[in-house]
Protein backbone atom coordinates (compact mmCIF):
# COMPACT_ATOMS: atom_id res chain seq x y z
CA UNK A 1 0.00 0.00 0.00
CA UNK A 2 2.71 2.44 -0.06
CA UNK A 3 3.31 5.21 -1.88
CA UNK A 4 5.22 4.88 -5.33
CA UNK A 5 9.29 5.62 -4.92
CA UNK A 6 12.39 5.82 -6.82
CA UNK A 7 13.17 1.94 -5.79
CA UNK A 8 9.81 0.55 -7.30
CA UNK A 9 8.83 0.16 -10.82
CA UNK A 10 5.31 -0.25 -12.29
CA UNK A 11 4.36 -3.29 -13.47
CA UNK A 12 1.36 -4.65 -15.53
CA UNK A 13 -0.24 -7.78 -13.65
CA UNK A 14 -3.84 -9.13 -15.21
CA UNK A 15 -6.07 -11.10 -13.18
CA UNK A 16 -8.43 -13.54 -15.05
CA UNK A 17 -11.77 -14.07 -13.15
CA UNK A 18 -13.36 -16.67 -13.84
CA UNK A 19 -16.61 -18.33 -13.05
CA UNK A 20 -16.05 -21.66 -11.04
CA UNK A 21 -16.54 -25.23 -11.92
CA UNK A 22 -19.98 -25.89 -11.72
CA UNK A 23 -21.27 -22.12 -11.65
CA UNK A 24 -23.70 -21.57 -13.94
CA UNK A 25 -22.38 -19.39 -16.69
CA UNK A 26 -25.34 -17.92 -19.07
CA UNK A 27 -23.35 -15.59 -20.52
CA UNK A 28 -21.17 -18.15 -21.81
CA UNK A 29 -23.81 -20.88 -22.88
CA UNK A 30 -25.24 -17.88 -24.35
CA UNK A 31 -22.08 -16.79 -26.55
CA UNK A 32 -22.04 -20.95 -27.40
CA UNK A 33 -25.43 -20.58 -28.94
CA UNK A 34 -24.59 -17.96 -31.08
CA UNK A 35 -21.17 -19.34 -32.28
CA UNK A 36 -23.11 -22.57 -33.55
CA UNK A 37 -26.20 -20.58 -34.79
CA UNK A 38 -22.79 -18.82 -36.58
CA UNK A 39 -21.84 -22.39 -37.98
CA UNK A 40 -19.01 -23.23 -35.60
CA UNK A 41 -20.25 -26.65 -34.79
CA UNK A 42 -17.48 -27.50 -33.10
CA UNK A 43 -17.56 -25.39 -30.30
CA UNK A 44 -17.81 -27.97 -26.89
CA UNK A 45 -18.55 -25.26 -24.64
CA UNK A 46 -17.79 -21.36 -23.26
CA UNK A 47 -17.22 -19.90 -20.39
CA UNK A 48 -17.29 -16.37 -19.98
CA UNK A 49 -15.67 -14.37 -17.26
CA UNK A 50 -13.98 -11.31 -17.06
CA UNK A 51 -9.66 -9.58 -17.43
CA UNK A 52 -8.92 -6.55 -15.07
CA UNK A 53 -5.55 -5.52 -16.08
CA UNK A 54 -3.81 -3.58 -12.92
CA UNK A 55 -0.93 -0.85 -13.00
CA UNK A 56 1.00 -1.87 -9.70
CA UNK A 57 3.92 0.00 -8.13
CA UNK A 58 6.09 -2.45 -6.87
CA UNK A 59 9.75 -3.00 -6.08
CA UNK A 60 9.62 -6.81 -7.69
CA UNK A 61 6.99 -8.58 -9.64
CA UNK A 62 6.67 -10.70 -7.60
CA UNK A 63 5.94 -8.42 -4.70
CA UNK A 64 3.66 -6.49 -7.27
CA UNK A 65 1.69 -10.17 -7.43
CA UNK A 66 1.17 -10.45 -4.14
CA UNK A 67 -0.22 -7.43 -4.27
CA UNK A 68 -2.32 -8.27 -6.81
CA UNK A 69 -3.66 -11.72 -5.17
CA UNK A 70 -5.10 -9.66 -1.75
CA UNK A 71 -6.65 -7.57 -4.55
CA UNK A 72 -8.43 -10.40 -5.84
CA UNK A 73 -8.96 -12.08 -2.62
CA UNK A 74 -10.49 -9.15 -0.77
CA UNK A 75 -12.26 -7.52 -3.67
CA UNK A 76 -11.37 -7.98 -7.35
CA UNK A 77 -13.04 -12.29 -7.18
CA UNK A 78 -15.98 -13.45 -5.31
CA UNK A 79 -14.25 -16.87 -3.57
CA UNK A 80 -18.17 -18.20 -3.47
CA UNK A 81 -18.75 -17.77 -7.52
CA UNK A 82 -15.29 -17.40 -9.01
CA UNK A 83 -11.83 -18.23 -9.16
CA UNK A 84 -8.77 -16.20 -10.57
CA UNK A 85 -5.55 -16.19 -11.93
CA UNK A 86 -2.74 -13.87 -12.30
CA UNK A 87 0.41 -13.03 -14.31
CA UNK A 88 2.56 -9.87 -15.27
CA UNK A 89 2.23 -9.22 -18.64
CA UNK A 90 5.81 -9.49 -20.21
CA UNK A 91 7.79 -6.46 -20.71
CA UNK A 92 6.15 -5.52 -17.60
CA UNK A 93 6.74 -1.36 -17.91
CA UNK A 94 3.34 0.39 -17.97
CA UNK A 95 2.66 3.92 -20.02
CA UNK A 96 3.54 4.10 -23.16
CA UNK B 1 -47.56 0.73 18.43
CA UNK B 2 -44.89 0.71 15.34
CA UNK B 3 -44.04 4.47 16.39
CA UNK B 4 -41.80 2.90 18.89
CA UNK B 5 -39.29 1.18 16.39
CA UNK B 6 -36.27 3.16 14.97
CA UNK B 7 -35.34 1.43 11.92
CA UNK B 8 -32.75 3.09 9.53
CA UNK B 9 -32.52 2.88 5.75
CA UNK B 10 -28.85 3.01 3.93
CA UNK B 11 -28.93 5.63 1.41
CA UNK B 12 -26.24 3.96 -0.90
CA UNK B 13 -24.96 6.11 -4.29
CA UNK B 14 -27.13 4.22 -6.98
CA UNK B 15 -29.55 3.34 -4.62
CA UNK B 16 -33.35 3.29 -6.27
CA UNK B 17 -35.05 1.44 -3.72
CA UNK B 18 -34.29 3.47 -0.63
CA UNK B 19 -37.50 6.10 -0.91
CA UNK B 20 -39.84 2.93 -1.52
CA UNK B 21 -38.42 1.12 1.64
CA UNK B 22 -38.64 4.79 3.97
CA UNK B 23 -42.00 5.38 2.70
CA UNK B 24 -43.25 1.82 3.47
CA UNK B 25 -41.85 1.94 6.51
CA UNK B 26 -43.07 5.22 7.93
CA UNK B 27 -46.41 5.32 5.78
CA UNK B 28 -48.13 2.02 5.73
CA UNK B 29 -46.13 0.51 8.71
CA UNK B 30 -45.62 3.82 10.75
CA UNK B 31 -42.27 2.94 12.18
CA UNK B 32 -39.88 6.11 12.76
CA UNK B 33 -37.41 5.89 9.97
CA UNK B 34 -33.59 7.42 9.22
CA UNK B 35 -31.77 7.45 5.94
CA UNK B 36 -28.80 6.93 7.01
CA UNK B 37 -26.07 8.12 4.78
CA UNK B 38 -23.53 5.17 3.37
CA UNK B 39 -20.56 7.38 4.92
CA UNK B 40 -22.28 7.47 8.41
CA UNK B 41 -20.16 5.47 10.72
CA UNK B 42 -22.51 5.18 13.26
CA UNK B 43 -26.16 3.41 13.74
CA UNK B 44 -26.67 3.55 17.38
CA UNK B 45 -29.93 3.87 18.64
CA UNK B 46 -31.48 2.33 16.06
CA UNK B 47 -34.17 -0.92 16.47
CA UNK B 48 -33.40 -2.41 12.57
CA UNK B 49 -31.37 -1.48 9.19
CA UNK B 50 -33.21 -1.79 6.25
CA UNK B 51 -30.85 -2.31 3.17
CA UNK B 52 -33.08 -1.65 -0.01
CA UNK B 53 -32.42 -2.18 -3.54
CA UNK B 54 -31.09 -0.34 -6.28
CA UNK B 55 -28.02 -0.40 -8.07
CA UNK B 56 -25.01 0.67 -5.44
CA UNK B 57 -21.69 1.90 -6.89
CA UNK B 58 -23.78 1.31 -10.62
CA UNK B 59 -23.52 -2.61 -9.84
CA UNK B 60 -19.69 -2.18 -11.30
CA UNK B 61 -17.32 -5.62 -10.65
CA UNK B 62 -20.03 -7.17 -9.14
CA UNK B 63 -23.49 -5.96 -7.66
CA UNK B 64 -23.08 -5.02 -4.06
CA UNK B 65 -18.84 -5.72 -3.97
CA UNK B 66 -17.90 -2.01 -3.85
CA UNK B 67 -21.24 -0.88 -1.53
CA UNK B 68 -19.62 -3.91 0.83
CA UNK B 69 -16.80 -1.47 1.39
CA UNK B 70 -18.62 1.56 2.33
CA UNK B 71 -18.12 3.32 5.38
CA UNK B 72 -21.06 2.76 6.92
CA UNK B 73 -20.86 -1.33 6.34
CA UNK B 74 -18.65 -1.37 9.84
CA UNK B 75 -22.02 -0.62 12.08
CA UNK B 76 -24.14 -2.68 9.79
CA UNK B 77 -21.70 -5.78 10.60
CA UNK B 78 -21.72 -4.33 14.62
CA UNK B 79 -25.70 -4.39 14.16
CA UNK B 80 -25.90 -8.23 12.76
CA UNK B 81 -23.49 -8.97 15.33
CA UNK B 82 -25.73 -7.48 18.13
CA UNK B 83 -28.43 -10.00 17.24
CA UNK B 84 -30.68 -6.85 15.76
CA UNK B 85 -32.76 -7.13 12.61
CA UNK B 86 -30.88 -6.36 9.49
CA UNK B 87 -32.72 -7.00 5.86
CA UNK B 88 -31.44 -6.75 2.46
CA UNK B 89 -33.93 -6.29 -0.39
CA UNK B 90 -32.65 -6.94 -3.72
CA UNK B 91 -29.42 -5.09 -4.13
CA UNK B 92 -29.14 -4.72 -0.54
CA UNK B 93 -29.45 -8.59 -0.49
CA UNK B 94 -26.59 -8.86 -3.02
CA UNK B 95 -24.82 -6.16 -0.32
CA UNK B 96 -24.91 -8.66 2.54
CA UNK B 97 -23.60 -11.65 0.65
CA UNK B 98 -20.58 -10.16 -0.70
CA UNK B 99 -20.07 -8.67 2.66
CA UNK B 100 -20.23 -12.14 3.96
CA UNK B 101 -23.33 -11.34 6.12
CA UNK B 102 -24.82 -14.07 4.15
CA UNK B 103 -24.11 -17.26 3.08
CA UNK B 104 -24.31 -17.46 -0.88
CA UNK B 105 -24.04 -15.41 -3.73
CA UNK B 106 -26.38 -13.64 -6.64
CA UNK B 107 -25.75 -14.61 -10.11
CA UNK B 108 -27.19 -13.44 -13.68
CA UNK B 109 -30.51 -14.40 -14.15
CA UNK B 110 -30.14 -17.51 -16.19
CA UNK B 111 -32.73 -15.87 -19.13
CA UNK B 112 -29.77 -13.05 -19.20
CA UNK B 113 -32.87 -10.56 -19.21
CA UNK B 114 -33.64 -8.00 -16.66
CA UNK B 115 -36.95 -9.54 -14.69
CA UNK B 116 -39.41 -6.92 -13.79
CA UNK B 117 -42.82 -8.66 -12.76
CA UNK B 118 -44.55 -10.21 -9.83
CA UNK B 119 -43.42 -13.76 -8.69
CA UNK B 120 -44.73 -16.01 -6.02
CA UNK B 121 -42.81 -17.18 -3.18
CA UNK B 122 -43.38 -19.48 -0.46
CA UNK B 123 -42.33 -18.70 3.25
CA UNK B 124 -40.78 -21.32 5.02
CA UNK B 125 -38.67 -22.78 8.15
CA UNK B 126 -38.60 -21.18 11.71
CA UNK B 127 -39.49 -17.47 12.21
CA UNK B 128 -36.50 -14.99 11.35
CA UNK B 129 -36.50 -11.39 12.80
CA UNK B 130 -38.48 -10.55 9.16
CA UNK B 131 -40.80 -13.09 9.09
CA UNK B 132 -42.54 -14.18 12.34
CA UNK B 133 -45.53 -12.24 11.63
CA UNK B 134 -45.80 -15.31 9.08
CA UNK B 135 -46.98 -18.48 9.06
CA UNK B 136 -44.92 -20.96 7.36
CA UNK B 137 -46.48 -22.43 3.86
CA UNK B 138 -47.83 -18.90 3.57
CA UNK B 139 -47.58 -17.56 -0.53
CA UNK B 140 -46.81 -13.98 -0.83
CA UNK B 141 -47.14 -12.28 -4.40
CA UNK B 142 -44.12 -9.71 -4.49
CA UNK B 143 -42.58 -7.68 -7.37
CA UNK B 144 -39.01 -8.38 -8.42
CA UNK B 145 -36.93 -6.30 -10.52
CA UNK B 146 -33.78 -8.04 -11.05
CA UNK B 147 -31.15 -8.49 -13.30
CA UNK B 148 -28.71 -10.39 -11.08
CA UNK B 149 -30.98 -12.41 -9.10
CA UNK B 150 -30.18 -15.86 -9.70
CA UNK B 151 -29.44 -17.43 -5.85
CA UNK B 152 -26.24 -19.44 -5.70
CA UNK B 153 -24.67 -21.88 -3.33
CA UNK B 154 -22.58 -24.49 -3.66
CA UNK B 155 -23.90 -28.44 -2.59
CA UNK B 156 -22.19 -28.24 0.92
CA UNK B 157 -23.39 -25.01 1.05
CA UNK B 158 -26.92 -25.99 0.39
CA UNK B 159 -27.03 -28.55 2.77
CA UNK B 160 -26.32 -26.54 5.58
CA UNK B 161 -29.04 -24.40 4.57
CA UNK B 162 -31.30 -27.27 4.11
CA UNK B 163 -30.29 -29.12 7.63
CA UNK B 164 -30.07 -25.10 9.52
CA UNK B 165 -33.69 -24.43 7.83
CA UNK B 166 -32.26 -21.06 6.95
CA UNK B 167 -34.15 -20.85 3.68
CA UNK B 168 -36.92 -18.28 4.49
CA UNK B 169 -38.33 -18.40 0.88
CA UNK B 170 -38.66 -19.73 -2.12
CA UNK B 171 -40.21 -18.94 -5.56
CA UNK B 172 -43.87 -21.00 -6.34
CA UNK B 173 -46.70 -20.82 -8.05
CA UNK B 174 -49.76 -19.54 -7.20
CA UNK B 175 -51.00 -22.29 -5.76
CA UNK B 176 -47.60 -22.32 -3.40
CA UNK B 177 -45.97 -25.20 -5.89
CA UNK B 178 -42.18 -25.45 -5.87
CA UNK B 179 -41.86 -25.59 -9.45
CA UNK B 180 -38.58 -25.17 -11.94
CA UNK B 181 -41.33 -23.18 -13.95
CA UNK B 182 -41.45 -20.81 -11.26
CA UNK B 183 -38.06 -20.34 -10.59
CA UNK B 184 -37.74 -17.73 -13.07
CA UNK B 185 -34.36 -16.51 -12.90
CA UNK B 186 -32.43 -20.18 -11.76
CA UNK B 187 -31.38 -20.18 -8.27
CA UNK B 188 -30.36 -23.05 -6.45
CA UNK B 189 -33.34 -25.17 -5.21
CA UNK B 190 -35.48 -22.09 -5.75
CA UNK B 191 -34.29 -19.87 -3.06
CA UNK B 192 -35.92 -16.25 -2.98
CA UNK B 193 -34.75 -15.40 0.80
CA UNK B 194 -31.88 -16.75 3.07
CA UNK B 195 -31.40 -16.06 6.46
CA UNK B 196 -28.16 -16.30 8.89
CA UNK B 197 -27.90 -18.63 11.39
CA UNK B 198 -28.83 -16.11 14.25
CA UNK B 199 -32.32 -15.87 12.03
CA UNK B 200 -32.01 -11.50 12.11
CA UNK B 201 -30.47 -11.25 9.16
CA UNK B 202 -32.23 -11.74 6.01
CA UNK B 203 -31.53 -11.27 2.43
CA UNK B 204 -34.59 -11.88 -0.19
CA UNK B 205 -34.67 -10.42 -4.13
CA UNK B 206 -38.61 -9.50 -4.42
CA UNK B 207 -39.66 -6.36 -2.73
CA UNK B 208 -41.83 -6.15 -0.05
CA UNK B 209 -41.29 -2.21 0.49
CA UNK B 210 -43.28 -2.19 -2.96
CA UNK B 211 -46.04 -3.72 -1.79
CA UNK B 212 -47.43 -2.84 1.24
CA UNK B 213 -50.79 -0.61 0.24
CA UNK B 214 -53.65 -2.19 -1.49
CA UNK B 215 -54.26 1.31 -3.25
CA UNK B 216 -51.15 0.36 -5.22
CA UNK B 217 -52.70 -3.37 -5.95
CA UNK B 218 -50.99 -5.21 -3.45
CA UNK B 219 -50.40 -5.38 0.18
CA UNK B 220 -48.34 -9.00 0.34
CA UNK B 221 -44.97 -7.29 1.85
CA UNK B 222 -46.82 -6.11 4.81
CA UNK B 223 -46.52 -9.00 6.55
CA UNK B 224 -42.61 -9.45 5.78
CA UNK B 225 -41.39 -5.63 7.13
CA UNK B 226 -44.69 -5.53 10.05
CA UNK B 227 -42.80 -8.66 11.79
CA UNK B 228 -39.87 -5.61 13.10
CA UNK B 229 -42.88 -4.61 15.52
CA UNK B 230 -42.34 -7.77 17.50
CA UNK B 231 -38.97 -8.53 16.87
CA UNK B 232 -37.61 -4.98 18.33
CA UNK B 233 -39.66 -6.35 21.02
CA UNK B 234 -37.66 -9.11 21.71
CA UNK B 235 -39.72 -11.83 20.96
CA UNK B 236 -37.31 -13.76 19.05
CA UNK B 237 -35.62 -15.81 20.81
Amino acid sequence: MSSPTSTTTRYVIEAEVMPKQGVNDPQGDSILSGLRSLGFAETARVRCGKLIRLEVDAESEDAALAQATEMCEKLLANPVIEEFELRAVPGNQAGA
Amino acid sequence: MGDSVKVGVILFPGGNGDHDALHALEHDLGYEVHGIDYRETSLDGLDAVVLPGGFSYGDHLRCGAIARFSPVMPAVREMAEAGKPVLGICNGFQVLCEAHLLPGALLRNASLRFHSFDVFVKIEGAPTAWTQHVEAGTVLRLPVAHGEGAYYIDADGLASLEANGQIVARYCDADGAITDAANRNGSVAGIAAVCNTRRNVVGLMPHPERATNALIGNADGLCLLNSLVKTAAGALA
